[in-house]
């Protein structure tokens, strides 16, 4: 009887297995600095930043999504389309989140009782791009007639992945740091995505299909300025907004 | 026993159906569309609706059904091998295979529940190969052809366990096969598939101009193919030119070319059509093939070494002059 040639060939092939293993994920770190007190501030002396985010060059042509894996999305869609370009009639480029970099540091600014939302309809995401506030409620909804998963994959918060299997479902989660962008996705419908942007202040704004923005109530000071689009990445620009002042600043990203 | 050799059979069938289910789930991005575990969207598994079966969830939740039925299937095969199976060997491997599954269903629980972290799904991958190749394994150790060995005579035994680079080659090649897949699936679950997005070059050269871990993990999963095919087509050859008479050896040898060349084939094709999903899938099938066939190589080749034959060979007149090294098997035909 072999009993040794039967464990060393049962061994190498055990040992070959737990040698794949090991590690794990560190944790996300949640914490949240300290703020800091915030300065003084006159609301009679806020001002605002505006401007426009325009698209340069021919974007690829949306694309039809086949929903056809789930018949219950293609029946409830209404909106089949790729949206990762939207683009207005003056080439403003839709969905883009706009937000106050830098320069805010040290302020702080009370959370609103009133939660954000995001709603799954027609197997999309509405919105597919928006903002809200750290520690800020997110209600998630889903509306449709299927089931959904909602699984956010952010860097700075703890990712979450939770069922919704019936409509009309709510689920309430808050992140507890400040990050730009959390993805969304579902992994029963490939194709369904969106974006919040997550900030410890209020001035921020999604572009509408037009490309305008407007972050208005702003203390005046010297800002840092970003734009994100989820295909064409970020831009940034200095400006500054005087006393009661409009400043405006606009972006151009190119694409093809 | 010819019955357990069926049953056997057909766990290693399911296990390969596991195993494709398996990459269609990863392939299609699907191994967070139910998002609990054990149970199903609040579901017990079995009661979950089929018509809750659409997109991403009828991949993962059909790849739990049949891995529930691989467990029963195992359960039932190390009952059989405990009642019926006289190599006390052979039934510790049975209540491997069964402890195997069980950590193989854990590990899939847990990295669904942890967000697939690479290190346990790498190992989910990594020991669902070791558990197919213990299926392979059992399937061979209860087939009629191992058990009658092969029609070997103790000369034509004698042959092959004289055949020293025979003997290492076939170790050489599973363990090697091996090796790739663990790198496949370190590709696979690190999102590292597409790090070199042209083929057979590296963005355009023979080396990456540029190196970080992804194309460090994808570049070297080419160079291990490349080393795979290499000691493929070496013990193939070999088999083939020194014991061609052997049909135990000579079948599972070619199958090994054909599916090293199919397997290459594939691994190309997935890059080259940005991993198509079925492309994708089939290349993770094929690979299991192809490390289960080298498997059955390696056990037949090492026949001699299990203790029925080893005792007979031992009791036997020295005939080892007269043995041809590396010469064709003769007139002596495998099953």
């Amino acid at each position: 009887m072999q009993h040794r040639t039967m464990w060393t060939f049962v061994s190498l092939i055990i040992l070959a297995a737990a040698a794949c293993g090991g590690g794990s994920d560190a944790p996300a770190e949640s914490a949240m600095p300290a703020a800091a007190a915030p300065p003084a501030f006159d609301p009679a002396t806020a001002g605002s930043v505006m401007g426009m985010i325009t698209l340069e060059g021919t974007p690829p042509a949306a694309e039809t999504i086949r929903m056809n894996s789930d018949p219950a999305c293609a029946e409830l869609a209404s909106d089949t389309e790729t949206e990762y370009y939207v683009v207005g009639g003056s080439g403003g480029l839709g969905n883009v989140f706009v937000y106050v970099k830098e320069g805010l540091e040290g302020r702080s600014f009370p959370v609103p009782d009133e939660p954000a939302m995001i709603d799954q309809v027609g197997c999309r995401y509405t919105p597919h791009v928006f903002g809200m506030r750290v520690g800020q409620t997110l209600k998630i909804r889903n509306s449709d007639a299927t089931l959904h998963n909602i699984h956010a994959t952010p860097a700075a918060n703890p990712e979450f992945n939770m069922g919704q299997p019936i409509q009309g479902m709510e689920f309430d989660r808050t992140f507890e740091a400040a990050e730009v962008m959390v993805p969304f996705k579902c992994d029963v419908h490939g194709w369904m995505n969106a974006y919040v942007g997550v900030l410890d202040h209020p001035y921020f704004a999604v572009t509408g299909d037009d490309g305008n923005f407007d972050i208005s109530e702003l203390p005046p000071g010297d800002y840092v300025v970003e734009a994100w689009h989820e295909e064409l990445g970020t831009q940034m620009q200095n400006v500054t907004v005087g006393e009661g002042g409009t400043a405006e600043v606009s972006f151009t990203f190119t694409v093809g | 026993m010819h019955w357990l050799h069926r049953y056997n059979r057909l766990l290693a069938a399911a296990t390969l159906l596991l195993i494709t289910a398996g990459g269609l789930v990863t392939s299609t991005g699907s191994g967070l569309a139910v998002p609990d575990w054990p149970n199903t969207y609040g579901y017990f598994m079995f009661a979950f609706p089929l018509s809750g079966m659409v997109g991403g969830i009828l991949y993962e939740h059909g790849h739990r059904l049949i891995a529930s039925v691989v467990g029963m299937l195992t359960i039932g095969l190390a009952v059989w091998l405990a009642q019926k199976e006289p190599r006390r060997w052979v039934r510790h491997i049975g209540w491997i295979a069964l402890a195997a599954v069980v950590v193989q269903g854990l590990l899939g629980g847990i990295t669904v529940l942890y967000f697939l972290p690479p290190p346990i799904s790498i190992s989910h991958a990594g020991l669902a190969q070791v558990f197919f190749a213990l299926v392979v394994s059992l399937a061979i150790f209860t087939s009629p052809g191992w058990l009658a060995r092969y029609g070997r005579s103790t000369d034509g035994e004698r042959r092959i366990a004289a055949d020293g680079i025979l003997r290492r080659l076939v170790i050489v090649v599973p363990a090697a096969i091996y090796g790739q897949i663990l790198l496949g699936a370190a590709m696979r679950h690190t999102g590292a598939g597409l790090a070199i997005p042209d083929f057979p070059l590296a963005f355009g050269r023979l080396l990456p101009p540029v190196w970080d871990p992804a194309i460090a993990i994808h570049f070297a999963h080419r160079v291990g193919a490349l080393m795979v095919t290499l000691a493929v087509l070496a013990t193939a050859g070999h088999v083939l030119a020194h014991h061609g008479g052997r049909r135990e050896l000579t079948r599972p040898a070619w199958l090994l070319g054909a599916l090293v060349f199919a397997q290459v084939t594939l691994g190309a094709w997935t890059v080259l059509s940005a991993r198509d999903v079925t492309i994708n899938t089939a290349h993770v099938a094929t690979g299991a093939l192809l490390f289960a066939t080298a498997i059955v190589l390696c056990l037949r080749t090492h026949r001699d070494r299990f203790s029925d034959v080893a005792a007979r060979i031992a009791a036997a007149p020295d005939a080892a002059s007269a043995v041809a090294i590396g010469a064709p098997g003769g007139a002596e035909a495998g099953r």
